[in-house]
């Protein structure tokens, strides 16, 4: 009876992953689709707690399981509810490592119950283990591995603890690597079940080295990417679970993430106008050698603007349109922002933000912020849509964005981001670009946008930078 | 090429169900506005926390002198939990924004 009520608790938590997932992409249902899925999980967890059977036995270790989940659920809580809203990339980052881990570590020790069965002194592996219930495991124990060591190198660097490092014919390396992994699953299947053991953890160790080889050359303008494609990672380690205890909710669950994060991560590339290979493969931002040998750097002169005319440029103009970007985020100047644009509207000025789908450290990262802050909806325009307007725009306000707005892409087929849609503010009348210094952005290459006649640059941090407009405004 | 057939044959329900939600899950991210991507990732990224279901079985059942089963299972049950109560509660926190801004 009990089994019955739990397979019917699956039933149903499978559906609210696919409704909470459906309703996660139409903003009037987002909130409520994500409340609809976690529900689902907490019926699928307790569900399993009190109602799972295995080979007509109970579950036990209550006290274990109950202080386990205790623990994850205070770090958990206390962890994203402390976050500031501008380290939300590496947070997701780090949670799917959590996942990818949790995956590893179920079929470790399941590989450790076949083992156990097997008898050491006479049988290969391929003998004890059925190759299906092999493969569930080894493969949730690499895809699980790889996506724990590669998202902590994601969490790391989005974080600033860990640099790109690039050493030369480290795609060979890597693909080396990738190929003796799976020569060496192939091979523990097929050994003596007395060596068994120490060929699987070599396993497990090749897989973590090759998540850290995997996202390591791969710069931070490309996090996004690898994030979301760790994402769907984790969600076929889970998936791996779901084969190995013929469990439904946690297939359906797993490949619907596992589906859905490739073809966010596809359409992430394709907003970059690069292919998903290009990116894994590509060394971008990671090679500053490239951007040395790209030869003909911008020249010209740069002219700087003071804070009391920047404001006055913008307090006497018609429409103002501004171009978010990281330097936004990290200074934390949302609310700053937003206290502007208001100060502008006050005294006429139309206002509006351009979001490139890149900016920032993830696709929405600066809808998200600026939704933090308050700004309305239909405030944010879109590339296609920001490029239409930029020509009649008096003033162009670019707060820490860089590659985003640099016409290389349009103009140098020399540049690495040659070919990525970028927002086309020199069209309009004139360009104030806040930075906080002269250096190149993620991508690492220089920005011809500074050097254009059009553009002034406002150096300093963006939330000093516009609370000090703030101020040239407001006393105007 | 026999074992394949085999393994396909004796999981026909999970190879439907895996072949399905490939089309299903491309299906619902194939409309999603970009301002939701974000919040949509962290979704997802809840939602793979299912596997959490698997740590609790492997510790549920694992038995009292079995220590590797226990420690790992202890620490799968931790890390799966911090997953899903990780990834909701941001997604939560995300979504809240916009809500708040909608009514104004």
């Amino acid at each position: 009876m009990g089994v019955s009520i739990l397979s019917i608790f699956y039933l149903f938590a499978a559906v609210t992953y696919i409704l909470g997932l459906k309703m996660l992409s139409k903003p009037s249902t987002a909130r409520a689709g994500n409340l609809i899925a976690a529900g689902g999980m907490i019926i699928a967890i307790f569900g399993t707690i009190f109602l799972y059977e295995d080979h007509g036995k109970k579950l036990g270790n209550y006290g274990w399981i109950f202080s386990a989940i205790a623990i994850g659920i205070v770090i958990g809580t206390v962890t994203a509810k402390k976050i500031k809203m501008t380290a939300m990339p590496e947070l997701v980052s780090f949670f799917n490592g959590m996942g990818g881990a949790c995956a590893s570590l179920i079929s470790i020790v399941e590989f450790d119950y076949l083992v156990r069965a097997g008898n050491p002194a006479e049988t290969y592996f391929s003998d004890v283990a059925h190759p299906g219930h092999y493969l569930a495991i080894i493969a949730g124990t690499i895809i699980g591995s790889v996506s724990f060591a590669g998202s902590m190198i994601a969490w790391g660097k989005l974080n600033g603890s860990i640099k790109d490092i690039v050493f030369k014919g480290q795609h060979l390396v890597n693909m080396v690597v990738l190929l003796l992994l799976l020569g060496l699953s192939i091979y523990t299947y097929h050994s003596p079940t007395a060596q068994v053991r120490i060929l699987f953890y070599s396993t497990v160790a090749l897989a973590l080295i090759y998540g850290v080889f995997f996202v390591m050359p791969i710069g931070g303008a490309d996090m996004p990417v690898v994030i979301s494609l760790l994402n769907s990672f984790t969600g076929v380690a889970a998936a791996c679970g779901g084969f190995l205890y013929n469990n439904k909710a946690m297939l359906t669950g797993g490949i619907l993430v596992g589906a859905a994060g490739t073809l966010l991560t596809v359409l992430m590339c394709q907003a970059m106008n690069r292919s998903l290979v290009n990116v894994l493969i590509g060394n971008f931002g990671g090679g500053q050698s490239k951007a040395v040998a790209g030869g003909k750097g911008p020249q010209g002169s740069v002219k700087e603007i003071s804070v009391s005319d920047a404001a006055m440029v913008m307090g006497y103009s018609k429409k103002v349109m501004i171009v978010p970007g990281y330097g936004l985020a990290v200074a934390q100047a949302q609310h700053t922002c937003h206290d502007l644009e208001k100060a502008l509207d006050e005294r006429g000025v139309e206002v509006k933000y351009a979001i490139h789908p890149v900016a920032g450290r993830m696709p929405g990262h600066m809808n998200v912020l600026l939704a933090e802050a308050d700004v309305s909806y239909d405030k944010l325009l879109e590339m296609d849509q920001a490029n239409q307007e930029f020509k009649d725009t008096d003033v162009v306000l670019v707060l820490g964005a860089n590659d985003v707005v640099n016409p290389a892409a349009k103009n140098d087929p020399s540049s690495p981001i040659y070919g990525m849609p970028v927002l086309e503010v020199e069209q309009a009348k004139t360009v104030i670009v806040n930075k906080r210094s002269m250096k190149p952005g993620y991508a690492g290459i220089e920005n011809e946008l500074f050097f254009h006649p059009k553009t002034s640059m406002l150096f300093g941090d963006a939330k000093k930078v516009l609370q000090e407009l703030l101020q040239e405004l407001k006393n105007a | 090429m026999h074992t394949v057939i085999d393994f396909i044959h004796a999981n026909e329900q999970e190879v439907y169900i895996v072949i399905l939600m490939i089309f299903l899950g491309i299906e619902i991210i194939g409309r999603v506005p970009s301002v939701l991507h974000t919040p949509l990732m962290s979704g997802a990224n809840a939602i793979h926390g299912v596997v959490i279901i698997g740590a609790i079985i492997v510790m549920g059942k694992a038995e009292s002198g079995n220590t590797v089963a226990l420690v790992l299972g202890f620490l799968a049950v931790v890390l799966g939990t911090l997953n899903v109560v990780g990834g909701f509660v941001v997604t939560d926190r995300m979504l809240e924004m916009f809500k708040k801004k909608k009514k104004n």
